[in-house]
């Protein structure tokens, strides 16, 4: 049992605190949100040239190969220092659903996304889908030299900044059969597809889309027909694992914050920090971040087991990471009183971000009646 | 010991119905159902059609152009309003100055300033909070020093809500810096257009402008704007501050407006054909943010009549404030969670696509009350000590 870092994975821990530390400045942060911009292309670039988004991509393909603790340290910098970039989307989740796609198609696609120039989200949630990730109506026929694409598509995740989609479909069965879906790449712009672009809460650009008869040639077809959601759910629970360690970084951030807070405000003649009431939730905030923490990497060694194996434990860790995360990030404004309610401060957006993050993938309720299911007996055991 | 409502009562009740029913517009129903305050130009239609129906202070004497009712016409009132999704009133002015006013005020201040806030023309903001004096108000440093025939007033106040907007503002400051903390702070009344008043904006997590930072810099205001005695300012202050809580008695009955939100939600969301509203789960949590909601209501009714019979409520106002806080953070959280991808949209980022984004709004603001008018922390060090003998 070891729950160390490698070599390393410590440098690149290192190298990604610094680079948050060093571009993390809140007022540029702001003035970027508030002119529009979705992330920093700057940023991005600068990502690309640190071989963060070549982490995942395999050595074949061009990339480095590396697997959910390279990861894991990475994406809980994106959430130490609230970066926006589409990095889960785009360098966590496409590779893993891009490795089953045409050579022609990696070549094309995974060269231009190691180099920052193609930004890929997965279009994994419908209107009437809520978090189930099976529950899939847009439809795909086979029409000559390829597939016409029809339904809609609710929020995907950085969907407002992508060039291209993936995009779930059903070539069989019921709404919610496992088989029967279709892995489908579509490029943004395109007949038939109408993007409409919002921004979260946290600032992120996500999209909602509505196919209407989409054409796509036969080689945007991922792995085999009607036999994607095995990759689908593969590819979400990578994703998902990574978002919990964003979460993780956000949370210890936050709670850094109200520590020093704590320490230094003065009300009534004293530190808030000397008031019993308000140390003991500090310290439910520090248990919160611990149990947090241990359940990141109990998700993030769960990702080498078959799909059986994740089930419970990511399940578990997206319910837990969700409920002590925005206990975490409410108690933070909480302490903070006025000013940690204002725009001005991060710790409001701290919290914005988390609350986005538990309701990615589905959110800690829907994760907990997941695990009911685990649970029962004759359910496969972990 | 009844619920029974007199003859008169029911009557009473007929017409507040009848009138919210007619008069509430439908532009505000999305809005108030998910807890959020209106636009200021919204409030103010909305207080100019009360007055006109003579309901502009609800809670007033009539000598002082109020609707003269009882706390009991009050609750009523209240519970008609939430139950058409009506707003509440803008308070600042009605209840936070104006009994200031008419009890402590000279004849020329409750001619000149009463009137205008029932018809909705003036609008008030309050000068309390500072940078370093917020749970710990006494602290407060803003200074009027006596000049001749004026007071000048330096210093700067935080969380100025609707500084923006209004034309007047009631605030505290130090006229005696040897007294001790409370002793030597005064009320005044002075027009936001006197010269040196400066207002930053201050944009809340909602991404609305509600508040502001106001700078006061050597601000020449004559002595009339004093409100009653010098020195005496923070005993007037405190008797805001008990009715800032009584509010909060008031607004408790809208969370029956958020948990009708709630409810909709999970009856028109259906997924695989079933609707989320008779998934068991579902209907477990509305039914415990039920029960959560009717014993707040009780301790309310309990509190309002007792208020019509002039005893004492002891802590209750302190209590109902934080399980009401709590509660419409809990509710409003939970609409959200029925909601799912669908509150995620907070702003279009396309022209034409407006989303419906209300109860996720409204759910990051109901962070701040448990945070405006005495935090919950402090509401429970006043339990502890005043009631509880801690």
């Amino acid at each position: 049992m070891n729950f160390d870092l490698s070599e390393e994975q410590r440098l690149l821990k290192d190298s990604a605190w610094r680079y948050g530390a060093d571009h993390g400045d809140l007022t540029a942060w702001r003035a970027r949100v508030e002119r529009g911009e979705g992330y920093d292309a700057a940023s991005w670039r600068r990502m690309a040239d640190l071989g963060w988004l070549a982490l995942t991509v395999p050595e074949d393909d061009g990339g480095l190969g590396a697997g959910p603790f390279e990861t894991m340290v990475v994406a809980e910098a994106f959430g130490r220092y609230l970066m926006l970039e589409p990095f889960v989307s785009a360098c966590v989740i496409a590779p893993v659903l891009l490795s089953a796609a045409t050579d022609e198609v990696r070549a094309r696609l995974l060269s231009g996304l190691v180099e920052g120039g193609v930004v890929v989200s997965l279009a994994d949630a419908e209107p009437t889908s809520r978090f189930e990730l099976n529950r899939i109506t847009t439809r795909a026929e086979v029409v000559d030299g390829g597939y016409r694409l029809s339904g809609e598509k609710s929020h995907a995740l950085d969907g407002g900044v992508a060039d291209w989609f993936i995009v779930p479909a059903r070539t069989a069965g019921a709404d919610d059969d496992e088989a029967g879906v279709s892995l489908f790449l579509a490029p943004a712009k395109t007949e038939g597809l109408t993007v409409v672009r919002s921004r979260a809460m946290d600032n992120r650009h996500n999209a909602s889309l509505k196919l209407d008869g989409v054409v796509v040639p036969a080689e945007n077809l991922i792995g085999g027909l009607g036999e994607g959601f095995g990759l689908l759910r593969k590819a979400v629970d990578h994703g998902l694992v990574a978002r919990l360690a964003e979460a993780v970084g956000a949370m210890d951030a936050v709670h850094e914050m109200t520590l020093e807070y704590l320490k230094t405000r003065k009300q009534f003649g004293q530190t808030l920090g000397s008031f019993q009431a308000l140390q003991h939730r500090a310290v439910d905030m520090a248990i919160a971040c611990e149990e947090a923490r241990s359940m990141m990497y109990l998700a993030t060694i769960a990702l080498s087991d078959d799909a059986a194996g994740r089930r419970k434990v990511i399940s578990a860790a997206k319910a837990r990471i969700g409920q002590t995360s925005l206990y975490v990030g409410r108690q933070a404004v909480q302490l903070h009183g006025g000013v940690g309610f204002t725009e001005e401060l991060a710790v409001a957006h701290y919290l914005k971000r988390l609350i986005m993050i538990d309701m990615a993938f589905g959110n800690a309720d829907h994760h907990r009646a997941a695990l009911v299911e685990c649970l029962k007996p004759g359910a496969v055991a972990a | 010991m009844n619920l029974d409502l007199t003859p008169e009562q029911l009557a009473f009740r007929e017409e507040v119905r009848a009138f919210f029913a007619e008069n509430t517009p439908e532009s505000f129903k999305p809005r108030v159902r998910a807890g959020m305050r209106l636009e200021p130009e919204e409030f103010t239609r909305w207080q100019r059609l009360l007055h006109a129906r003579g309901w502009g202070a609800p809670s007033w004497p009539k000598a002082y152009g109020g609707a003269g009712w009882d706390p009991t016409q009050l609750y009523i009132f209240e519970t008609e309003a939430s139950r058409a999704d009506a707003p509440v009133q803008f308070h600042q002015g009605l209840e936070l100055i104006g009994p200031i006013i008419f009890t402590f005020g000279s004849e020329a201040q409750k001619a000149k300033y009463l009137p205008a806030i029932v018809s909705g023309d003036d609008w008030w903001c309050q000068g309390y909070s500072e940078p370093n004096a917020g749970s710990d108000l006494a602290s407060l440093s803003t200074r009027a020093v006596r000049d001749g025939d004026d007071y000048v007033i330096s210093g700067q106040k935080a969380w100025t809500s609707y500084a923006h907007v209004a034309n007047r503002m009631f605030l505290l400051a130090r006229t005696d810096p040897d007294a001790r903390k409370q002793a030597g702070i005064s009320l005044f009344l002075i027009d936001l257009d006197t010269p040196g008043i400066t207002i930053r904006p201050v944009i809340t997590m909602d991404e609305i402008h509600h508040t502001n930072e106001v700078f006061l810099d050597d601000v020449r205001v004559p002595a009339s704007a004093l409100l009653g005695e010098e020195g005496r300012g923070w005993s007037y202050g405190k008797v805001l501050l008990d009715r800032e809580r009584g509010v909060t008695a008031a607004t408790t009955t809208r969370l029956a407006q958020q948990l009708r939100g709630a409810r909709q939600a999970a009856a028109e969301t259906i997924i695989g054909g079933a609707r989320l509203a008779d998934d068991p789960r579902v209907a477990d949590r509305l039914a415990q943010f039920e029960l959560e909601v009717m014993a707040l209501e009780a301790m309310v009714m309990r509190t309002m009549a007792e208020a019509t019979s002039g005893q004492d409520s002891g802590p209750r106002a302190s209590m109902i404030k934080i399980r009401w806080s709590e509660l419409l953070q809990q509710i409003t959280e939970y609409w959200v969670e029925l909601q799912g991808y669908g509150a995620m949209a907070f702003a279009a980022l396309d022209p034409d696509e407006t989303p419906e984004a209300w109860p996720a709004k409204g759910m990051v603001y109901s962070r701040v009350t448990s945070i405006y008018g005495g935090s919950n922390e402090i509401q429970r060090n006043i339990i502890a000590r005043r009631a509880l003998g801690l």
